[in-house]
């Protein structure tokens, strides 16, 4: 099922035009929230503290369109009463800008950290160990927006199966973090730090796979919650 | 012509011209109130249903809804043979009451219609008193022996209508005299004073306000724990809000019926979601 047949086709027009407009927010929100990734992982590998300036401005954007959003699909539940698949598409886009925006959090929470270590003449190198988990992280975002763009079912179960990974790579990461404790512990808080900016790394990934749920939700009308992937795989099939 | 409705995939959806489709959900159940099999209806040489199969189940309510001239109301009155008034109509197919055939010759149409009442769009209150268009059924029926009875069944038929406490001052005044609201609930306590077991009603709600509109769902809500209730409506929130199943009729043909929570979150078929979601109507 393609994106027209989600919105387009109403004998109201300005119906097509709401659901249209709410989704190209949508879209325009997940370009931001990447780039407050993107930039985050900028500061990572460039120990660069004043990136964190942009992010919080980009925060606020996100943060905005949130509550735009939300008016939005209230104002559509109030005059529209949507039913079936354009009620699904209500209901999923409430649901993916809270994660979104929540996306956004995780990437500016990371950006602070890199700077508080900065600030701190911490080991900022010690943030660089995660640059490979958050160049995977911001892969499965990018490919999270695309499925969502696109309402394609079968890329959100292929980026649940990225989030495994992704899930693996990081309790690999703490197992070498506390390795490093243990071997130094007068740098357990450094230590801490960056065991936090991680975990807001793998958090990202379950908030992108929330999104992909939504995504089913709105195409299938499945509820994959809490199912494991080679169920929802065959509930797809 | 061959008029075929596509999806936007080009699907052919629905051939309207060929008769043998399938009814997409769940048209069946078991031990049913009502059943009808392979139900065709046709005014003169035109046909407006289309071998309909569908159980109506016991103390539920089933919503009958798609778009003008889509065949809803003409297969509602089926149900109590009211396209029998109309001359050039013509009903065949098994429709059949507890097994009871009840287009079989034997059947009497006045018992039938007390068995299966109808309430209508427009409220339509006989030009009499209050009490005696709740009497008036009963009375014809025999259904009481004294006017004791007869005024203890006018009370308990307002009562569960909710209008007593509205009308028991004034049971002699004109009927015609209430507002629309109370009017159609009057209609729906003359319907129950016969005791049917099922009621048909066809748009209760379109000429009454919001107020009046939510005290009917309300009574059609408390009905259904001990009547059987088949509601054509044009409000899709109203067959949402009151009924436990929804059937989705298009061009005389029944295309799907399920679950009302399904059919308003996930319905089936391609036709019923474009109805649903206003992109057909």
């Amino acid at each position: 099922m393609n994106e027209e047949v989600m919105i387009g086709g109403h004998i109201s027009r300005q119906f097509d035009l709401e659901l249209d407009e709410i989704r190209s927010r949508v879209l325009k929100m997940g370009g931001l929230v990447e780039s407050q990734l993107d930039k985050t992982l900028e500061a990572l590998r460039d120990g660069d503290a004043e990136s964190i300036i942009d992010i919080e401005k980009l925060d606020r954007k996100v943060n905005a369109l949130e509550m735009e959003i939300d008016e939005e699909c209230t104002q559509i539940l109030a005059k529209r009463q949507p039913a079936a698949g354009d009620l699904r598409m209500i209901i999923a886009t409430t649901k993916s800008v809270r994660d979104l925006e929540r996306i956004g959090d995780e990437a500016e929470r990371v950006a602070r950290m890199v700077r508080h270590a900065f600030d701190n003449d911490a080991s900022v190198k010690a943030f660089k160990g995660l640059l490979s988990l958050g160049e995977h992280v911001k892969e499965l975002l990018n490919s999270t927006l695309n499925t969502y763009a696109r309402m394609q079912t079968r890329s959100a179960v292929k980026n649940m199966r990225k989030d495994q990974e992704i899930d693996e790579e990081y309790s690999r990461v703490v197992v070498r973090l506390v390795d490093y404790m243990k071997k130094d512990p007068d740098n357990i808080s450094d230590a801490l730090d960056v065991m936090w900016a991680a975990r807001s790394l793998e958090r990202i990934g379950d908030h992108c796979i929330n999104i992909c749920e939504n995504v089913i939700y709105l195409v299938e009308g499945q509820d994959v919650r809490h199912s494991d992937i080679e169920e929802i795989d065959e509930q797809l099939a | 012509m061959n008029q075929i409705i596509m999806n936007t995939a080009q699907q052919p959806l629905v051939d309207i011209v060929t008769e043998t489709y399938q009814t997409s959900g769940l048209p069946l159940l078991e031990d049913p109130k009502m059943r009808v099999r392979n139900a065709n209806v046709f005014y003169g040489a035109k046909q407006a249903i289309f071998d309909v199969n569908l159980d109506i189940g016991k103390n539920q309510v089933i919503s009958m809804i798609g778009p003008s001239g889509c065949g809803k109301s003409t297969f509602l009155r089926c149900l109590n043979r009211m396209n029998d008034t109309i001359d050039i109509c013509r009903v065949e197919g098994e429709l059949l009451l507890e097994d009871q055939d009840i287009y079989d010759k034997k059947i009497d149409v006045v018992e039938l219609r007390a068995r299966v009442g109808m309430v209508f769009q427009k409220p339509n209150p006989f030009p009499k008193s209050i009490y005696e268009n709740v009497a008036y059924g009963a009375r014809i029926h025999g259904l009481t022996d004294n006017k004791v009875q007869l005024d203890e069944l006018v009370e308990v038929s307002l009562i569960r209508c909710g209008l007593w406490n509205e009308v028991k001052d004034r049971l002699d005044e004109p009927a015609t005299g209430l507002s629309g609201g109370q009017q159609q609930r009057l209609c729906i306590a003359r319907a129950i004073a016969v005791n049917p077991e099922v009621i048909l009603m066809d748009e209760p709600c379109s000429a009454l306000d919001p107020i009046a509109t939510a005290t009917v769902e309300e009574l059609i809500h408390e009905l259904s724990e001990n009547f059987t209730i088949c509601i054509v409506t044009h409000s899709m929130q109203q067959a949402a809000r009151v009924s436990q199943r929804t059937a989705y009729f298009h061009l005389g043909k029944l295309i799907e019926v399920n679950d009302t929570s399904q059919v308003f979150t996930n319905p089936e078929h391609q036709l019923t979601e474009e109805y649903i979601t206003g992109r057909i109507g």
